[in-house]
C-alpha cells in the first residue's frame, strides 16, 4: 500500500511518538504512565512507519533487531535488581538518586526506573517482533 | 454500578464462550480476548468497587485522603499485559495456519487419521 | 539469596543465547553448561533447606503479606532439582537430535525461558506472582510447540493456546474471588486467615476454579483431552521437556494448594480427589492400550501416572505424601527417558507406528536396553524406581484404609505394564515388517543423553532409601501447614 498521506504522516509521526515515549516513560512512576505504555507508543512508531514503507525497509532504519531489543530490555531489567544485590539488601530492593534537588530540574533516577526502562525496550520488541511477522509477505 | 457491571461481565462471557465454540479460528481468538477483558472485570468487582477516588496518594501535609485500593489495579495492568502478549501470540499462529493450510476452519483442523 | 538465582540465571541465559542465536555450537555447549550450573545450584538449595528447614526471601525488601515472598521448601527444592536435571539431559540430548533449522530459531533461549517460569512457580510464595510464572512458562512452551511451523504442529498448538488461556483464566478468576475475601495474596498469610478467621464465605467457589486451572495444566481427568492431542506433534525433545517439567508443575502446585488452603470441608475434597485420581489413572491407561503411535501411548501414560500423584496428595498421609513425591521424581526421570528412547526409535527407523517397527531388539540392543529400562520402571517392575514409587503409595493407601483407590491403582500397574510390553514387542521383539529394516542414523549425543538418565533411573532404584528418606521430611513439612507459614510470616502460634 503506497499512500502519500500517510507516508508523509507517518515521517513526522515516528520522533514525535519516540519524544513522546520517553517523556511517558518518565512521570510514570508516580505518575499515569510507565514502562509499558510507554513501549507501546514505540512500537506504534516504528508500526506506523512499517505500514508506510514496509516492513523491510523499517528493518533497516532500527539499530537493533525486535527480537535484540526484546532481549536487551530483559536484561536492563534483570540488572535493575542486581544494585541491591551489591549493597546487601535482597534482590530487586529500589535504590534512587536525585539530582538537582529542589531545583526546576530535578531529576530523580533509580533502579525502578531503569526496571521501567526495561520494561519499555522489551515491550516496544515484542510488539515489533509480532506486527512484522505479521505483516510481512 | 456493581449490578451494571455485574451484568456486563456475564454478557462478555457468554459472548466469550459463544465465539470459542464457532468453527472459524479468527472467532476463537476474539472469543479468547473476550474471555481475557471479562475476567479482568471481575477481578476489578471482586476486590470491591470504591469509587471516586484515586488509587494513590498525593502527597500533601497533614491530609488524610480516602484512596482505592491500587493492588487490584496493579493486579489487572498485569493481566492485561500477559494477554496481549498471548493474543499476539495466537493471532501470529492463526495467521500462521492459514497461510499453511489455507483454512480457517476448526473443523479441517481435526487430524484425519 | 540462592533462591532468587534459579530464577534470575535463566534470565540471563536466554538473554545471552538470544544476542548468540546465530552462533549455533556456542548454543548448544552453553546451554548445556548453565544447564549443569541450575542444577548444581538446586542441589545446594536442597541442601541448605535440608539443614535448615524453609528458606525465605522477600523481594525488593518489603515485608512479608505486603511484598513478594519466594520461599522454598524441601518439596519446592526437590522438584527444583529433578527439573534441572531432565533439562540437563534434554540439552544433551537435543544436538543429536533436533534439526537445525529449530535450533537456531531460538529453541535454547525458550527452553530456558521455559525452564525460569517452571523454578519461579516452584519457588514463590504469592498466588499472583504464580499466575505470572505460569504464564512465562506457558508463553515458551506456546512458541516450542509451534516452532518449526509445520501444518500438524500448528494444528496442535491452536488447541494447546486455547486450553491453556481458557485454564489462565480460571486461575484469574480464582484469584480476584480469593483476594476479595482475604484481602491478601501471599499463600502463607492467606492460609493464616484461613485458619484463624471466623467464616470466609467463597473459599470453595475458589479453590473450584483453582482446581480446574490447575488440573488442566495437570491433564487430570476430565480435563486432559488436549495432551495427546498437542504433544506429540514437536520433536520428540520438546515433548520429552514438557513430560517431565510442565505436568509436574500443575501437579506441585496442587500438592502446595492441598497443604495450604484446604481447611473447610476436608472430607468432600479428599474423596473429590480420590475419585479423579482414580477416574484419571484408569481412563489415561485405558485409552494408552487402544494407540499405535509410541509418542500418543506415551502421552496418554503422562496422564495415566498423574492420577498416581493425585492418589498420594488425596489421603495425605505423611506417608502416601512421602510416595507420591518419590513417585513424581520417578515419573519425571522415566517419563522423560521413555520419550527420548522413543525418539531414537525414530531416527534408526524412520516412525512412531507401531506397525512399521520391528526388530530393534536384534539390530540395535543397546536402544532396546534404554527403553527397556525406563518402561519397566513405569510398568513397575521391581528392582527400578517405579515399582517402589508404586509399592510406597499402595502401602499409604491401605494404611489410611482407602481400599478401593489403591485396588484400582494396583489394576492400573497391570494395565501400564501390558502398555509397555506392547511397545516392546512391537518394536524391538517381532520381527521387522517386510523392507522396513530400517537403517538411520542415530545422533551420538542423543544416545548418550538417553544412557545418562537410564542410568539415573536406575540409580533412583538403587538409592530409593534415601531419597524416600529425604520425600518423607518433605511430607511431613507439607503435611504441617504452620511450617510454611510461620517460615514467611515469622507468627509464631499453634
Amino acid at each position: 500500500m503506497e499512500s502519500v498521506i500517510l507516508q508523509i504522516a507517518a515521517r513526522h509521526m515516528r520522533p514525535l511518538l519516540i519524544i513522546l515515549s520517553v517523556i511517558v516513560l518518565y512521570r510514570g512512576h508516580n505518575e499515569p504512565g510507565g514502562g509499558f505504555i510507554g513501549g507501546l507508543m514505540l512500537g506504534a512508531a516504528y508500526i506506523l512507519y512499517a505500514m508506510a514503507f514496509g516492513v523491510g525497509k523499517t528493518q533497516n532504519r532500527i539499530l537493533f533487531s525486535p527480537i535484540n531489543l526484546t532481549a536487551l530490555g530483559l536484561l536492563i531489567a534483570l540488572l535493575s535488581g542486581v544494585p541491591a544485590l551489591l549493597s546487601g539488601m535482597p534482590f530487586m530492593t529500589g535504590e534512587w538518586v536525585t539530582f538537582f534537588a529542589n531545583s526546576a530540574f530535578e531529576l530523580k533516577l533509580g533502579t525502578p526506573l531503569l526496571f521501567d526502562v526495561g520494561v519499555f525496550f522489551a515491550v516496544a520488541g515484542m510488539l515489533m517482533l509480532v506486527m512484522f511477522s505479521i505483516m510481512e509477505e | 454500578m456493581l449490578f451494571l457491571l455485574a451484568v456486563v461481565i456475564g454478557v462478555l462471557y457468554g459472548s466469550a464462550v459463544y465465539l470459542l465454540l464457532r468453527r472459524n479460528i479468527f472467532k476463537l481468538v476474539l472469543g479468547l480476548i473476550f474471555l481475557g477483558h471479562a475476567t479482568n472485570l471481575l477481578l476489578f468487582v471482586a476486590s470491591g468497587l470504591t469509587s471516586g477516588y484515586p488509587a494513590f496518594l498525593r502527597n500533601i501535609a497533614g491530609e488524610t485522603e480516602m484512596m482505592a485500593d491500587p493492588l487490584p489495579q496493579a493486579l489487572i495492568l498485569t493481566a492485561i499485559v500477559i494477554g496481549l502478549g498471548v493474543t499476539a501470540f495466537a493471532l501470529v499462529l492463526v495467521y500462521r495456519f492459514y497461510s499453511v493450510t489455507k483454512t480457517v476452519d476448526l473443523d479441517e483442523l481435526s487430524e484425519n487419521e | 539469596m540462592i533462591l532468587i538465582l534459579p530464577i534470575i540465571l535463566p534470565l540471563l541465559f536466554m538473554v545471552i543465547l538470544i544476542f548468540t542465536r546465530r552462533w549455533l555450537f556456542f548454543q548448544q555447549a552453553f546451554s548445556l553448561l548453565a544447564s549443569i550450573g541450575l542444577t548444581v545450584l538446586a542441589a545446594l538449595l536442597l541442601k541448605q533447606v535440608y539443614i535448615d528447614g524453609a528458606t525465605t526471601l522477600q523481594m525488593g525488601s518489603w515485608p512479608a503479606p505486603y511484598g513478594i515472598t519466594l520461599i522454598s521448601d524441601l518439596l519446592a527444592a526437590i522438584m527444583l532439582l529433578t527439573t534441572s536435571f531432565v533439562a540437563v539431559v534434554v540439552m544433551i540430548y537435543s544436538p543429536g537430535f533436533i534439526d537445525r533449522e529449530r535450533q537456531t530459531a531460538g529453541y535454547y533461549p525458550l527452553v530456558f525461558g521455559l525452564l525460569m517460569g517452571v523454578n519461579g512457580a516452584f519457588l514463590t510464595g504469592d498466588i499472583f506472582n504464580m499466575y505470572v510464572w505460569y504464564e512465562v512458562m506457558l508463553t515458551s512452551s506456546f512458541v516450542l510447540i509451534a516452532l518449526g511451523g509445520s501444518a500438524e504442529q500448528l494444528r496442535g498448538s491452536i488447541k494447546y493456546v486455547t486450553i491453556s488461556f481458557v485454564a489462565s483464566i480460571f486461575f484469574v478468576a480464582a484469584i480476584g474471588i480469593l483476594y476479595g475475601q482475604a484481602g491478601t495474596l501471599n499463600m502463607a498469610d492467606l492460609a493464616y486467615k484461613m485458619r484463624t478467621w471466623e467464616n470466609m464465605p467463597y473459599i470453595n467457589g475458589a479453590l473450584m476454579l483453582f482446581f480446574v486451572a490447575f488440573s488442566v495444566k495437570a491433564a487430570l481427568f476430565p480435563f486432559f483431552f488436549w495432551l495427546p492431542a498437542s504433544y506429540h506433534t514437536p520433536p520428540v525433545a520438546i515433548t520429552a521437556l514438557f513430560a517431565g517439567t510442565l505436568t509436574k508443575v500443575g501437579i506441585y502446585t496442587m500438592f502446595r494448594f492441598y497443604s495450604l488452603f484446604v481447611v473447610q470441608d476436608v472430607l468432600f475434597w479428599k474423596i473429590f480427589l480420590l475419585v479423579i485420581a482414580g477416574l484419571t489413572m484408569s481412563v489415561g491407561v485405558l485409552m494408552a492400550a487402544s494407540q499405535f503411535d509410541i509418542r500418543k501411548i506415551l502421552s496418554f501414560h503422562i496422564i495415566s501416572q498423574v492420577g498416581y500423584m493425585v492418589m498420594g496428595l488425596a489421603i495425605f498421609s505423611t506417608n502416601a505424601i512421602a510416595a507420591a513425591i518419590y513417585f513424581t521424581i520417578h515419573n519425571m526421570l522415566s517419563k522423560t527417558n521413555t520419550f527420548l528412547a522413543g525418539g531414537l526409535v525414530y531416527q534408526r527407523s524412520g516412525s512412531y507406528d507401531l506397525k512399521h517397527l520391528g526388530g530393534l531388539y536384534k539390530t540395535a540392543p543397546f536402544l532396546a536396553l534404554l527403553f527397556f529400562i525406563p518402561a519397566m520402571s513405569l510398568a513397575g517392575i521391581p528392582p527400578l524406581p517405579g515399582f517402589f514409587g508404586k509399592f510406597f503409595l499402595i502401602k499409604g493407601g491401605f494404611e489410611a484404609g482407602d481400599y478401593f483407590i489403591t485396588a484400582v491403582a494396583i489394576a492400573v500397574g497391570l494395565f501400564t505394564l501390558f502398555s509397555m510390553v506392547k511397545i516392546w514387542n512391537e518394536a524391538y521383539w517381532k520381527k521387522a515388517p517386510d523392507g522396513e529394516t530400517g537403517n538411520g542414523k542415530v545422533g551420538t549425543s542423543a544416545i548418550a543423553a538417553t544412557a545418562v538418565l537410564a542410568a539415573a533411573v536406575v540409580l533412583l532404584g538403587i538409592f530409593a532409601g534415601p531419597v524416600m528418606e529425604i520425600s518423607q521430611q518433605a511430607a511431613i513439612q507439607l503435611a504441617d501447614p504452620y511450617h510454611y507459614i510461620e517460615a514467611v510470616l515469622n507468627i509464631s502460634s499453634k
